[in-house]
């Protein structure tokens, strides 16, 4: 030990612990892999047929997706649609959207929508907005996102698809106007780009392999 | 150096150097995660069983170490048991794993762990060293879980609420309401509210502590003498 080189000696201490921590870090990591993968797709499945229930469709909704640039009412990003179909048919779409302009940043939505252009629900994945006040889009903390089920662009009419205090149709929230605003008029935007685009959205192939983490 | 008896050892892990109470270490995610009880508990797990594992370890190799690389060493052993801890947590505890997030990675920098390796574990029995890491998880997990249950029952008047999180559909029995039409004061659950309660926790257990060492103070009703015993 005393004819090497200190410095030496100490890069093959610390080189060996790297090697026996990796080692443990990547049996640990090959042991729990596909249980992870797994629970992410079942908690992404979960979402998705909270919106579009499992009845509803006999395709996979996590295997059944595209990714297309989003319209600049939408912020312009690229974004994830998932397809239900039952036997073939269209059923219905599941936008992953953001709302560019809530109060505390972007608003990540998932939108459902029917071929027949009403809403199957919309969801919020994540959000900074203030607890308490503009977090009550959570649909675990009221039930405001809910009253947009079964809404469309001609009920209520597209003018009215605005909060109650900017003239529109849609409940804001006390103290908390700005939130439900960017998520109503995400929702809307969401629905006129699907009503552009339905039939391509539809057709468009999904890229092989369509494994994804994260919605 | 002379052994500690485990007795002490226990001890200091859990209440005299209690290192959220006392030393004031690992605030970031005593503040953070503290939002309801069942996050500060399994917050509180997750440090423990870290702290448990790497101090064994790094006892165990204390005297192959070189004192130059000693926290490059610590640090990769620290970091192999928090990314296994994580793996495992997402594995088998995957909606615990969404809440603590970013938290769970975050316990390599948590200066609890590296504290104990650097001042306990470097120095003594793998015994010692186990015990050590143990109490003192244990004493972080008592205080994240008492502070997060505080925080909870004042912000949204439930307690362990979500604990299905970490027991199963058994956990659902868990939860305490305090009844439908509590408001909640919301300051509890935000960043201030976490302030306020640790303050609180600290100022109790210097209290206790006080009162340990000299219960009659606290019996006279005459205050400079109290006051002195407080500083």
């Amino acid at each position: 030990m005393t004819t090497l080189h200190p410095i030496l000696m100490a890069g093959l201490i610390v080189g060996a612990f790297t090697l026996v921590s990796v080692s443990v870090v990547v049996v640990t990591h090959q042991a729990t892999e596909s249980r992870i993968e797994d629970n992410q797709r079942l908690s992404l499945l979960d979402k998705l047929h909270a919106l579009v229930p499992a009845n509803w469709v006999d395709n996979d909704l996590t295997a059944d997706i595209i990714q297309v640039p989003g319209p600049a009412a939408l912020g312009g990003r690229e974004m994830k649609v998932y397809r239900g179909r039952q036997k073939g048919q269209p059923v219905a779409l599941i936008l992953a959207v953001v709302a560019p302009d809530g109060y505390a940043g972007p608003i990540q939505l998932l939108v459902a929508v029917k071929t027949d252009g009403t809403l199957a629900g919309v969801r919020v994945l994540s959000h900074q907005e203030t607890p308490g006040l503009g977090d009550r889009i959570e649909e675990q903390k009221s039930g405001w996102v809910l009253g947009l089920m079964e809404k469309s662009l001609d009920h209520p009419a597209i003018e009215r698809w605005k909060v109650k205090r900017d003239g529109g149709d849609f409940d804001q929230f006390t103290g908390a106007t700005v939130t439900p605003r960017a998520v109503v008029k995400a929702v809307k935007n969401t629905l006129l780009f699907v009503k552009e685009q339905q039939a391509s959205l539809f057709l468009a192939p999904s890229p092989p392999p369509p494994q994804e983490k994260h919605p | 150096m002379t052994e500690p008896s485990l007795r002490r050892v226990a001890a200091d892990g859990l209440w005299l150097n209690n290192q959220v109470l006392v030393a004031l270490l690992g605030l970031c995610p005593t503040l953070a995660i503290t939002t309801s009880a069942i996050n500060g508990l399994s917050m509180g797990l997750a440090t423990l069983l870290v702290l448990a594992g790497s101090n064994t370890v790094i006892s165990l190799i204390r005297h192959w170490v070189r004192p130059e690389i000693r926290i490059t060493v610590f640090i990769i052993i620290i970091a192999a048991f928090v990314t296994t801890v994580e793996l495992v947590v997402e594995a088998w505890f995957y909606e615990l794993h969404k809440v603590l997030g970013i938290f769970i990675p975050l316990i390599v920098v948590n200066c609890q762990i590296l504290g104990r390796a650097e001042a306990f574990a470097s120095k003594h029995s793998p015994l010692r060293a186990l015990t050590d890491g143990f109490f003192t998880g244990l004493g972080t997990t008592l205080i994240l879980t008492l502070l997060g249950a505080i925080r909870e029952l004042a912000g949204q008047g439930t307690l362990f609420a979500q604990a299905q999180m970490m027991f199963g559909d058994f956990g659902r029995h868990l939860t305490l309401t305090l009844g439908s039409d509590f408001q909640g004061a919301l300051v509890a659950v935000l960043p201030p509210g976490a302030l306020f309660a640790l303050a609180a926790l600290v100022v109790l257990s210097r209290y206790i502590e006080a009162w340990r060492k000299a219960p009659a103070v606290f019996v006279s009703p005459s205050l400079p003498s109290s006051n002195r015993a407080m500083s």
